[in-house]
C-alpha cells in the first residue's frame, strides 16, 4: 500500500481535501454536477487501463455502464428501493458475465476490427434494450427509490440525501482508481502493457496475453458498470441512450483529453470536458458544434492531452500530473 | 408464407443488401487503402439525403438532387481528405477514432443549422413512380426495382474498376502493401485523395439512393455506420468482394429475421456476426 502514496500524493492529497470539503460549501446543484461527473471519471479511469495500458480502444464502454443502471432498474420495485447488498453484486456479476462474453469474441480481433466489433457489440446491447419490452423499451425506466444501504432496520447511508450520494461517489471515484493503480502496478499489469507494446515478444515469453487483455477488458467493463448503477440510482431514469456508442466515444475523448499515461489523468480528462460542455451549453445553441471541433483540435494540436498543456505551462516538477511512478514501461507509452 | 411473399421479401432483402454494399464498400476501400478508420461514414450517408431533400424540394427533380448531391459530397470528401484525414494516415487509430467522432458532431450540427431536424420524405422521378402488381392485393414499387438494378450496375462499375483498370490495380496494390506501392512511385497522395473522396460519395449515393424510399431522419447515419461495420468485419478489411457478400448475408438476415423472429431481430445480425469471428476472425474473405 505505501507505494500508492509516494512522491505525487501531495497534490493528490490536496485534491482530495478539496473534494472531501466541496460539499460542505457549494450549493446542492453543484454537489449533484460533481457527483455526476465522478461517475463519468469511474468510466474513463477503467476506460483507461484497456485502452492507455492494454491498448485495446473499445467503443462498447457505454453499454456496460447503461447496462449496470438497467440492472438497477431491475433489482429495483415499485414500492421501495432494492438492497444494495443483494442489488449491486447481481449488477456487477451481470456486467463482468457479458464483457467476459463479449470481450471473448472481441479480442479474437485486433486494431480497426477490434474497435468496429465493440462498437457492433455495444449496438447489440443498445438495440437489445431498444427493441424488446425487458427495459421499457425506447422509453427506458423509471427507479423510483433509490436503493438502500442498511443493516437490518437502519439505515447506514441515505442516498436519497445528495449529500451523502456525492461521498458514496467519491469513495467509488477513489476505490476504483487505487484499484487500476495497483493493477497497472502489479505483474498484471506489467503483461499488459508488454502485449500492447509487442504483442509476438509477450506470447514469446509465454504470457497467456489474451486471458490478460480479457482479464483487463472485464475489469474496466466491470466499474464502467459501477459508475452506470450509480448514475442510475441519481437520475432515478435509465433509457436506451445511456448504452449508445456516442457515449463511449465521448469517454474516449475524456480519457485522451486528460492523458492516457497516468491513472489519474482520465479524471481531470472527464471533469474538464463535462464542465466545458455545461459552460458551452449555457452559452450557445449550437454547443455540439464547438465541441466537436474542439475534440478535431484536441487530435491535432494536444495530442498528449492536459498533461501536455500542463507539462508546457508549468515548470518541471510542479506539475500536478506527470505522475512517472505509474507509466507503464517506456514501449507502451501511448505514442498518440 | 407463399412463394410470392416469399419473393417479395426476398427482393426486399435483396435491394436492403445492395444499398448496405454501396455504403460497405466506400468504407472498407477508405479501411483498405489509407489505412484509416472512418467512424463518420454513417454521417455522410445522412447528409447524401438531407441534400438529395434539400436539392429535390427546390427543384422539384430528383435528377439534378442526385447530381447535386453526389457532387457536393465528394466535394467535401476532397476538401477533408486534404485538410484533416491527410494527417492522420499512420497516426494510431484512436487519433482516428476521435477525429472522426468530432467529424460526426460537427456534421450533424451544421445539418441541424442549415436542414433543421425534421423528418422528410423524397419524391422518386415520375417514371419510376407506381408499382408492379403482384397479386390482387401485393404489388410491388417500380422505383425498388430500379433501386436494385441501379445497385448492381453500380457494383459491377466497382468491380471492373478495382479489377480492369490502372487505379484498381494501384488501389489493389496499395492494400497490399502500401509502403512498397509509394516507393514504386506511384502518386499515392493523389490516390488516397480520390478513394475517401470516393468513399464519402459512396456513402452519400446510399443515403440519396433510398431517401424516396425511406424517411430521411437525422439519426439515419447511425444505424448505418453499425451495419457497415458488420458487414466489414464479416467481409474482411479492403475486400470489396467480402463487402458484398457481408452486405447480403445482413440484408437477407435482417430481412428475413423481421418476418419470422420479429422478437428478435434486431440481434440476429450480431449472432451472424459473433459466428464469423469464432469461424473467421478475420472475416470470410480477409487475409489472416
Amino acid at each position: 500500500m505505501n507505494a500508492l502514496f509516494q512522491k505525487s500524493s501531495k497534490p493528490i492529497l490536496a485534491l482530495l481535501i478539496v473534494a472531501m470539503v466541496l460539499p460542505i460549501i457549494a450549493p446542492t446543484y453543484y454537489v449533484q454536477f460533481a457527483s455526476k461527473a465522478m461517475l463519468m471519471a469511474i468510466v474513463a479511469v477503467s476506460l483507461n487501463l484497456a485502452v492507455g495500458y492494454g491498448g485495446l480502444v473499445s467503443l462498447c464502454h457505454a453499454a456496460f455502464f447503461g447496462l449496470g443502471g438497467y440492472m438497477l432498474g431491475f433489482t429495483s420495485s415499485d414500492s421501495a428501493g432494492a438492497s444494495i447488498w443483494l442489488s449491486l453484486p447481481v449488477a456487477l456479476f451481470v456486467v463482468a458475465a457479458v464483457a467476459a462474453l463479449i470481450g471473448a469474441l472481441s479480442l479474437r480481433t485486433r486494431g480497426i476490427y477490434f474497435i468496429m466489433v465493440t462498437l457492433a457489440f455495444g449496438e447489440m446491447l443498445f438495440y437489445f434494450f431498444h427493441d424488446t419490452k425487458i427495459g421499457g423499451g425506447s422509453d427506458g425506466m423509471y427507479i423510483y427509490f433509490k436503493p438502500e444501504i442498511a443493516l437490518g432496520d437502519l439505515t447506514l447511508i441515505d442516498l436519497e440525501d445528495a449529500r451523502a450520494f456525492y461521498y458514496v461517489a467519491l469513495a467509488c471515484l477513489v476505490g476504483a482508481s487505487l484499484l487500476i493503480r495497483m493493477l497497472v502496478k502489479s505483474p498484471f499489469g506489467h503483461a499488459l502493457a508488454a502485449a500492447k507494446g509487442n504483442e509476438r515478444r509477450a506470447l514469446s515469453l509465454g504470457f497467456p496475453v489474451f486471458w490478460i487483455r480479457l482479464a483487463a477488458f472485464v475489469i474496466s467493463a466491470t466499474l464502467a458498470g459501477l459508475a452506470g448503477y450509480f448514475s442510475a440510482a441519481q437520475f432515478g431514469f435509465i433509457a436506451p441512450q445511456m448504452l449508445g456508442w456516442h457515449l463511449s466515444a465521448t469517454v474516449l475523448v475524456m480519457v485522451v483529453l486528460g492523458g492516457m499515461s497516468s491513472v489519474l489523468g482520465p479524471i481531470f480528462g472527464a471533469i474538464a470536458l463535462l464542465g466545458l460542455e455545461e459552460v458551452l451549453k449555457a452559452s450557445f445553441e449550437h454547443w455540439k458544434l464547438i465541441n466537436g471541433l474542439l475534440i478535431i483540435a484536441l487530435v491535432f494540436a494536444l495530442p498528449g492531452g492536459l498533461q501536455q498543456m500542463a507539462s508546457l505551462l508549468i515548470p518541471k516538477g510542479a506539475a500536478p500530473e506527470p505522475d512517472l511512478q505509474s507509466m507503464p514501461p517506456k514501449e507502451a507509452v501511448p505514442h498518440v | 408464407m407463399d412463394a410470392i411473399t416469399f419473393a417479395v421479401q426476398l427482393l426486399n432483402g435483396v435491394q436492403y443488401g445492395l444499398v448496405l454494399f454501396l455504403v460497405a464498400s466506400g468504407l472498407t476501400l477508405v479501411f483498405g487503402i489509407l489505412g484509416v478508420i472512418n467512424l463518420a461514414h454513417g454521417a455522410f450517408y445522412m447528409l447524401g439525403a438531407y441534400l438529395a431533400w434539400f436539392i429535390a424540394s427546390i427543384t422539384g427533380s430528383f435528377a439534378l438532387a442526385l447530381v447535386g448531391a453526389l457532387a457536393i459530397s465528394f466535394l467535401l470528401g476532397i476538401a477533408l481528405e486534404e485538410v484533416f484525414v491527410k494527417r492522420m494516415i499512420g497516426r494510431d487509430h484512436l487519433a482516428q477514432v476521435l477525429l472522426s467522432f468530432g467529424l460526426i458532431l460537427v456534421i450533424d450540427e451544421v445539418r441541424q443549422i442549415l436542414f433543421g431536424k425534421d423528418v422528410h420524405s423524397v419524391a422518386a422521378p415520375e417514371w419510376l413512380q407506381g408499382s408492379f402488381k403482384l397479386t390482387e392485393v401485393l404489388s410491388y414499387p417500380i422505383y425498388r426495382v430500379a433501386l436494385c438494378v441501379a445497385c448492381l450496375i453500380l457494383a459491377g462499375v466497382i468491380f471492373y474498376v478495382i479489377q480492369k483498370t490502372r487505379l484498381g490495380m494501384i488501389i489493389r496494390a496499395g492494400a497490399e502493401n502500401r509502403d512498397m506501392t509509394r516507393a514504386l512511385g506511384i502518386p499515392f497522395d493523389v490516390v488516397n485523395r480520390y478513394v475517401f473522396a470516393g468513399g464519402i460519395a459512396l456513402a452519400a449515393l446510399g443515403g440519396i439512393l433510398v431517401a424516396p424510399v425511406s424517411t430521411v431522419f437525422p439519426g439515419m447515419g447511425d444505424g448505418m455506420l453499425i451495419l457497415s461495420f458488420v458487414v466489414v468485419v464479416l467481409g474482411g478489411i479492403g475486400s470489396v468482394a467480402g463487402a458484398a457478400i457481408g452486405a447480403l448475408l445482413i440484408g437477407l438476415t435482417d430481412t428475413f429475421g423481421k418476418v419470422f423472429f420479429p422478437q428478435v431481430s434486431s440481434i440476429l445480425i450480431y449472432v451472424l456476426m459473433a459466428g464469423v469471428l469464432l469461424w473467421r476472425p478475420n472475416g470470410l474473405l480477409g487475409k489472416s
